[in-house]
């Protein structure tokens, strides 16, 4: 674990050491905590390595390296009320504590005697470093070096190779930058050999070897494998509004413009990003944004419009965080299901899909342009700040995928596609506005009709500009031309069609991408979580079973339209339930009542901001195996 | 704005839609509707390759009545969608339409967002004064201390000046023209789509129904012991608002400070042209970004088969 000062580099060195393992072949699982703020509130990270997959954090590390005072005791000295407590609580017991001796910092203060504590002179280590290439006079301006300072010596504890360290600095730092680069490796090879003499530094308790052969594996961001998943699956255009922690998939994708023929639009807010997509998916390309609750609060109308429209599109990543309002905008929430489940005024289809990891944040962001274009609705794809910041080993990345599935779409002048059949607009002289009473013989039209009511129950989309496919679409009811209807039986008609969509795709969706039954079978226990919780819940699992507890896991991932029958079926056969949620009222478990009747009378919840930890969830579970009743969750408090 | 003549000329009919009509009889939309036609007419626009965009309100049903691709969209947020769509095809000729209420009150924030990017559209807005469709609240054009028979007090806030936001935003083209003079009003808008960039015109619009204020009988001046119009064309008192020289930052600076000042003039109240200058679209700019999406437009772009595979060697 790494903490300082945001603004400290804290995670250039994290990664640097997450991509120096990852490359060795070990596994890594990286999360970083930070305040919306730009510089100088506390941040830490915890990068967590070993030889099989990892995929949550541990309550404590081995390794403390501490850039300011405030990483070992907190803020209580200089804020009215504390926001936490340092981290000497959250460090193994015979763990190491590298500080930067120029804090003044007593080791006999944090009333931890097992622990190893090492004042490393910081800056007189960069001084020294610069001093070799004559720069000595200059150190003030390579404070930023630090971080790759408490790298250095970081290691010389846990003794890592240190070339391998060397080699991801020095990749980072290539052409005109590799002498700073080379700076960097000096002087984390001076705080290196620093501890390397502490006598205290002999048989650490704590120590780390490169997995075996080097794996063709990857370290990637949450955000960035949304990015990925997008560019692969053919979005075109991609509006956003600054916010976090949704920004990075953006400017990614900004950074991306030239070489993969994207155009990205910063908008002057999230009603007009949405809006604008679907602006751009009406046209004909696959078009998406992203954002976060704040911003979702925005965009609702255009979600309806989307989808009474019948739009192929938008698809929107929505990067859950605290909330409500602008609540916690850096921290991690499930707080937005039931919002994203419920945007908008009236009754229309949208799907919403939870990925619970990198990979499925892959497939479902990925699956959701092809929903989006067959279905002709919004899917929203609810991600989190978790799976966003978290960096994590992916092994391969299954980048084909599903295949593109473009749907229904006329492109000739001929009108053959579908069956014109529908009910009369009884209250039209012409068929439009009700203004008549007259009656229309829809199934003797013979032109293109945008809503027109197809035997499959999916209206042939068009792409304006194309001849013969003319059409109007409104916000407002409409009839098959897309005029404004306020007629009864084709509201009625035009209701069931667009609802019935629903129906269709969770028909052709495949099961293992609704939900998911991890574990055994027949458990006594069935945990039942959604979304970035996944990871957490399977290395918690997997300790309980070494336990001998027999637990399962039901994953809910397809929101809208729910696969009640299927998840109520499980539910209905499990011994015992309890929800797992990082919100306040247990949000899923809600759902699942309202869906399928089963009561969800445990939950554990955690709504403090910070994701579970594997212990959290694991000692969570286990009493309520025990029999005791399900309490929130806090963040372990001294 | 690309516009490509077919082989048979187009008639005026050729831009109707079968559809009943449902404004009230005498409405100005007609007028306004009858100028948007008659300029698709005058440039030969093909239908197929015509996008109408609308907000809410009496305006917003205005695209139902013309041939052409139609959106009906969003209370003040039309500019946001015509524009997503304008940059997923830039083939198309763009309309956007809509009230001011819709324009200029809940859709100021994109009317302002229009007028940074300058993407290339002609925005057609209907200011009647009121909000019709909600029988006759005041809009944003209403002035300070000023009552329609529809409104039970008088208007406690004052009107905007349409022309004078435009300029700060950064429209390129800014008329203003009268609804029942379709003729001229034709001649407004079909420059204003001809315009490379983002164009405003401002119609001033009778309300039969609720705004008994602007009648069709105050614009001609009726009331007047002279019996004059309460109008005047802004190139008839050799006003010229077009920039000849858009690298002459004094003569742009110049030439919008004039139109300010005619925007304030209120009786009578020019029409015609204040202001026009040929700068780069955002189209420009993102061509010079993404020189593919200059050879064709991104909804033709094959964005299917993208390689990633240099992003991922980066993550290792």
């Amino acid at each position: 674990m790494i903490g300082g000062p945001q603004g400290s580099g804290i995670n250039a060195s994290a990664e640097v050491f997450a991509k120096a393992c990852s490359r060795a072949g070990l596994r890594v699982y990286a999360n970083i905590e930070y305040h919306s703020n730009i510089m100088g509130k506390h941040s830490f990270y915890r990068v967590r390595v070993d030889d099989e997959d990892v995929r949550s954090y541990k309550d404590k590390a081995d390794i403390l390296v501490a850039l300011d005072q405030e990483t070992l005791t907190g803020d209580g000295d200089h804020r009215r009320w504390a926001t936490h407590y340092g981290h000497l609580g959250e460090i193994n017991e015979g763990g190491g504590v590298i500080f930067d001796s120029e804090i003044g910092f007593d080791p006999a203060t944090a009333k931890r005697p097992d622990l190893r504590f090492y004042a490393v002179p910081f800056m007189e280590i960069i001084k020294k470093a610069l001093e070799e290439v004559g720069k000595g006079e200059q150190a003030r301006r390579y404070e930023v070096m630090k971080n790759t300072v408490g790298l250095g010596a970081s290691l010389a504890l846990c003794d890592y190779p240190f070339d391998l360290v060397a080699e991801v600095i020095r990749s980072q730092f290539k052409g005109k930058r590799s002498e700073v680069g080379e700076l960097n490796v000096r002087a984390a090879k001076l705080a290196f050999e620093h501890v390397k003499q502490h006598e205290n530094a002999k048989e650490f308790p704590y120590t780390l070897k490169p997995g075996g052969e080097p794996k063709a594996r990857i370290l990637a961001k949450g955000y960035e494998i949304h990015a990925i998943a997008k560019l692969k699956a053919g979005c075109a255009f991609q509006t956003y509004y600054p916010i976090s922690p949704a920004t990075d998939e953006s400017v990614y994708l900004e950074r991306q413009q030239r070489e993969y023929n994207l155009l990205v639009v910063q908008c002057e807010d999230e009603i007009a990003s949405i809006n604008m997509a679907v602006g751009a998916a009406h046209m004909g390309v696959r078009a998406s944004t992203a954002t976060s609750g704040p911003g979702f609060a925005l965009m609702v109308e255009g979600i309806g419009f989307a989808s009474i429209t019948e739009c192929p599109g938008p698809v929107l990543v929505m990067y859950q965080r605290g909330g409500p309002s602008t609540g916690m905008p850096t921290r991690q929430e499930q707080g937005d299901l039931q919002f994203a489940l419920h945007p908008a005024q009236g009754e229309f289809p949208h799907v919403v899909i939870a990925p619970g990891d990198l990979r499925e944040c892959y497939q479902d962001t990925f699956s959701a342009f092809n929903w989006a274009e067959r279905y002709q609705m919004p899917v929203i794809v609810l991600s989190d700040k978790k799976l966003a910041s978290v960096y994590t080993t992916i092994d391969k990345l299954e980048l084909r995928w599903p295949d593109i599935d473009r749907g229904e779409v006329f492109t000739g002048t001929e009108w053959t596609a579908v069956d014109a059949k529908g009910p009369n607009d009884s209250g039209s002289q012409t068929g439009h506005n009700g203004n008549g009473n007259g009656k229309m013989d829809l199934a003797n039209v013979k032109e293109y009709l945008r809503y027109a009511f197809a035997k499959d129950g999916i209206s042939p989309r068009s792409r304006p500009g194309v001849t013969g496919g003319r059409h109007w679409i409104t916000s407002d009811e409409h009839d098959p031309d897309g005029h404004i209807t306020e007629g009864v039986e084709m509201r009625v008609a035009m209701m069931n069609k667009r609802m019935n969509k629903l129906k269709l795709l969770q028909k052709a969706m495949p099961q293992e991408q609704q939900y998911f039954l991890h574990g055994p079978k027949d458990a006594d226990l069935t945990v039942l979580a959604w979304g970035s919780t996944k990871g957490t819940i399977l290395d918690a699992l997997k300790a309980l079973e070494a336990q001998g507890k027999k637990i399962n896991f039901l994953q809910c991932r397809l929101m809208r339209p729910f696969p009640a029958e299927a998840v109520g079926a499980i539910l209905r056969s499990a011994k015992r339930i309890v929800s797992i949620e990082e919100n306040y009222s247990g949000q899923l478990a809600q759902l699942v009542q309202e869906q399928t009747g089963v009561m969800i009378d445990q939950r554990i919840n955690k709504f403090d901001g910070r994701p579970f930890s594997e212990d959290e969830v694991a000692n969570a579970l286990a009493k309520v195996y025990d029999g005791a009743k399900a309490e929130p969750v806090v963040t372990h408090v001294h | 704005m690309s516009i490509n003549a077919p082989a048979k000329p187009l008639t005026l009919k050729d831009y109707k839609s079968d559809l009943h009509n449902d404004w009230c009889p005498g409405c100005g939309d007609f007028g306004i509707l009858t100028g948007i036609q008659m300029a698709l007419q005058q440039l030969q626009i093909e239908p197929d390759k015509l996008a109408v965009y609308s907000g809410i309100g009496c305006s917003g049903k205005t695209p139902h009545y013309i041939n052409g691709y139609g959106f009906h969209t969003l209370h003040g947020r039309v500019l946001t969608v015509a524009t997503g769509g304008r940059l997923s095809n830039t083939d198309l000729t763009v309309l956007a339409l809509g009230g001011d209420g819709d324009g200029y009150g809940i859709g100021a924030g994109y009317f302002v967002g229009a007028g940074r990017r300058n993407a290339d559209f002609a925005y057609i807005v209907h200011n009647n004064n009121v909000y019709g469709l909600t029988k006759g609240q005041a809009s944003p054009t209403l002035s300070k201390g000023k009552k329609t028979k529809s409104m039970p007090e008088q208007a406690i806030q004052d009107g905007i000046n349409p022309v004078a936001m435009a300029i700060a935003s950064g429209y390129t083209f800014i008329a203003r023209a009268y609804a029942l003079e379709p003729k001229y009003l034709a001649s407004i808008i079909a420059r204003a789509i001809r315009h490379k960039g983002s164009a405003l015109v401002d119609v001033l619009q009778t309300c039969p129904t609720y705004n008994d204020l602007y009648t069709k009988e105050w614009y001609e001046g009726a009331d007047l012991p002279e019996k004059r119009s309460r109008l005047y064309k802004l190139e008839e008192k050799g006003y010229d608002g077009k920039v000849q020289d858009p690298t002459d930052e004094q003569e742009m600076i110049a030439k919008k400070a004039a139109a300010v000042a005619r925007s304030y003039e209120a009786d009578p109240i020019p029409i015609g042209v204040y202001y026009e200058v040929e700068l780069p679209t955002y189209e420009d700019a993102v061509f010079q970004r993404i020189p593919a999406l200059g050879e064709k437009p991104l909804v033709e772009q094959d964005v299917f088969h993208r390689d990633v595979t240099p992003l991922l060697e980066g993550m290792r």
